[in-house]
């Protein structure tokens, strides 16, 4: 048990890449941290670096009371799933999960007790003569997270493990890994690129982007009050619908809102917006004209594909399957508390 | 259209093949099958007559204690230069894998001396442990102490003769190892580091298991090497000297035969040694189709 500490972290790679642009959080013990961002933003530097695989450039990292910098990964006390696993393939599966404990010098039958018990919580029990090549994707992932559980480390770490399992596998594994994080209490650092993922697994949510931290909360608060555009758009599917509007056209269309003189970036998510008959907008919301150019329809809900007058595309999603059909002219409504505004350069909220 | 209308000549894939049956059954069959005929007969020194004699010179061969001699030689050579050649490349790639900036220069000087000819690399060998002028027999007499003389001293020319040997089979070795090496995931390592392993302790239980098929595959690629390739070097260097201390099975062949005139015993000779390859090839097809280890 410990909490994992980031204090400006940098890492530039030996050729003049700097993956990691000083990078500060905070994970409290036994909470379950998930960095999301882009591909190539720097997470998987970022969790190597924590690991002990990949060196610091600068910056300082503590587990626990220790800063952790200079001390090998092997003394840092924490496990690690990687993307592809990376099982000892010249080993049984039982002893790619003993092999930790023996280089720990446990006692031979703790080592048995303790990765009978793991194969027992993750359903392996039938797999421990076997080598991982005899093993399927979704095996082998089991695999991977018994080895890091029987060490019963400070700190988990994950890169992106479900990546590579089919998308039926990734919801239920994704399900028992928050299952199981829970009932260790195991401070966890997990990173990946779907958002969803993220959302569904994290109790405190890193955005990252080229190697900086773009916002740092609670999955929900995220997404409910987004620090900037790219926040808004990676976080939420379909993304949210940016409107870009200079000068005083916000002003007139949100009557009232303080918007600075040079503009500013409206977002309003798909899933807020409602198709209205007439023009009128709730007070102080929008009411955005526009024709229906495609519409998908998926059974619980309806994604309408439209052009709004001024010239933007929107999105807008709508429970059920009642929508406007291609062709049509509709408006799409937003209730004031609906809209994020941002700076016009996308950097702020306002 | 069908692509397949270009090979219809039924002939043509035959005839395609005939330079490359025609020089394998030239320089390898034909000359094999000679040996065996040849191991039969009995010949005079001077070529006039000839009696076929079937196994004699076989049962000539197996009566004599130098054949047993030169077997313990040959077996003491190859060990030592297929354990030395082995360890010292694995050595030298597992430095190489680790460091990728320089590797190239670093490389490029260890493939060096596979492009050296055999005989060359004996001459420049012998000619380094000379005792009187050259350089390392002078560090070794001067600064060491030691009393060198290969040319008298049968260890210091089995000595001389599998340095030499190893020399020249590193860079083989440190090729394959390297390729290795590089074939083992990084992040397998990694985990293991992570697992608490130190670097020695990963060497040997991750790195080292891992490496097995090419081990495997060099182990008889390098005995191979030290039975059969090694005439040249051991020719230029010792001529199988002082005594029969480094004469081995192939150097036999060629002192008995091109030296000593015996055509039928050095062809018998050579049949065995024939007989051996054949093994170790079918051993070396056997385990790599079943990949050694995992
Ligand atoms: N070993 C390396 N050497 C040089 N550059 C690297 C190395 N590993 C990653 N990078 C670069 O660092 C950046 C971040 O990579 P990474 O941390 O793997 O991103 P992510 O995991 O978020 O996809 C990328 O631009 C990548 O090209
Ligand atoms: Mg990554």
């Amino acid at each position: 048990m410990a909490e994992v500490t980031l204090k400006d972290v940098r890492k530039v790679y030996p050729g003049g890449v700097e993956a990691v642009k000083g990078v500060s959080f905070d994970v409290p013990d036994g909470h379950f941290c998930v960095m999301v961002g882009p591909s190539g933003c720097g997470k998987s530097t970022l969790l190597r670096m924590i690991a002990g695989v990949e060196t610091i450039t600068s910056g300082e990292i503590r587990i626990g009371e220790r800063i952790v910098n200079e001390i090998e990964p092997s003394e840092r006390d924490i496990a690690m799933v990687f993307q592809n696993y990376a099982l000892y393939p010249h080993m049984r599966v039982y002893d790619n999960m003993a092999y930790g404990l023996r280089n720990r010098k446990t006692p031979k039958d703790e080592i048995d007790r303790r990765v009978r018990e793991a194969a027992r919580i993750l359903e392996i029990d039938a797999l421990l003569d076997r080598k991982p090549r005899q093993l399927s994707g979704g095996q082998r992932q089991r695999v991977a997270m018994g080895r890091a559980i029987v060490r019963r480390p400070k700190v988990f770490l994950f890169d992106e493990p479900l990546s590579n399992l089919d998308a039926k596998l990734r919801i239920t594994t994704r399900v028992e890994i928050k299952k199981l994080q829970k009932a260790l209490g195991t401070t966890s650092v997990y990173v990946t690129h779907d958002q969803l993922e993220a959302m569904t697994l994290a109790d405190m949510l890193v955005v990252m982007n080229a190697g900086r931290v773009e916002q740092i909360g609670a999955p929900l608060a995220v997404y409910e009050r987004p620090a900037t555009t790219f926040v808004a758009t990676f976080i939420g599917a379909p993304a949210m619908n940016l409107l870009k509007m200079g000068g005083a056209e916000p002003a007139l269309l949100l009557d009232n809102a303080s918007v600075p003189a040079e503009g500013a970036i409206i977002g309003i998510r798909p899933e807020d917006f409602a198709i209205g008959a007439g023009d009128t907008a709730p007070a102080g919301g929008v009411a955005l004209p526009l024709t229906v150019g495609a519409v998908e329809k998926v059974g619980p809900e309806s994604f309408v594909y439209g052009t709004l007058d001024r010239g933007d595309n929107v999105i807008v999603r709508l429970p059920g399957q009642h929508a406007p059909a291609p062709g049509e002219r509709a408006v799409a409504i937003a209730a004031r508390e609906k809209l994020h505004i941002f700076s016009v350069d996308g950097q702020q909220r306002l | 259209m069908e692509k397949r209308s270009a090979f219809n000549h039924r002939f043509l894939p035959y005839a395609l093949l005939v330079p490359q049956l025609a020089i394998t059954v030239v320089f390898f069959y034909w000359p094999a099958i000679q040996a065996v005929w040849q191991s039969f007969l009995l010949q005079d020194a001077f070529g006039l007559s000839t009696a076929f004699i079937w196994l004699d010179n076989y049962r000539d061969l197996f009566s004599q204690p130098d054949y047993y001699q030169t077997i313990v030689t040959t077996l003491v050579f190859s060990g030592g230069v297929a354990v030395l050649s082995l360890s010292l490349a694995l050595l030298l790639a597992v430095q190489a894998d680790k460091q990728l900036s320089g590797a190239g220069v670093y490389r490029t000087l260890l493939i060096w001396p596979y492009a050296v000819a055999p005989a060359v690399a004996g001459v420049l060998w012998a000619f380094m442990f000379q005792p009187s002028l050259g350089v390392i027999a002078r560090i070794l007499r001067d600064d060491l102490g030691i009393d060198w003389n290969p040319l008298l001293n049968s260890d210091h020319a089995m000595i001389m003769v599998v340095l030499a040997a190893v020399w020249k089979q590193i860079s083989y070795n440190f090729l394959f190892f390297l390729a290795g090496l590089q074939a083992i995931p990084k992040s397998v390592i990694e985990a293991a580091a992570i697992d608490g392993a130190r670097p020695a302790r990963r060497f040997w239980t991750i790195t080292f298991p891992l490496l097995s098929p090419t081990m495997f595959f060099l182990i008889v690629v390098n005995i191979v090497y030290a039975f059969f390739d090694t005439l040249g070097l051991i020719d230029a260097m010792t001529a199988g000297g002082p005594g029969k201390a480094t004469e081995t099975l192939v150097y036999k062949v060629y002192a008995d035969g091109r030296l000593g005139g015996d055509l039928g015993g050095s062809a018998a000779q050579s049949v065995i040694l024939m007989i051996i390859v054949i093994a170790l090839t079918a051993i070396q097809f056997r385990y790599v189709e079943k990949k050694v280890t995992y």
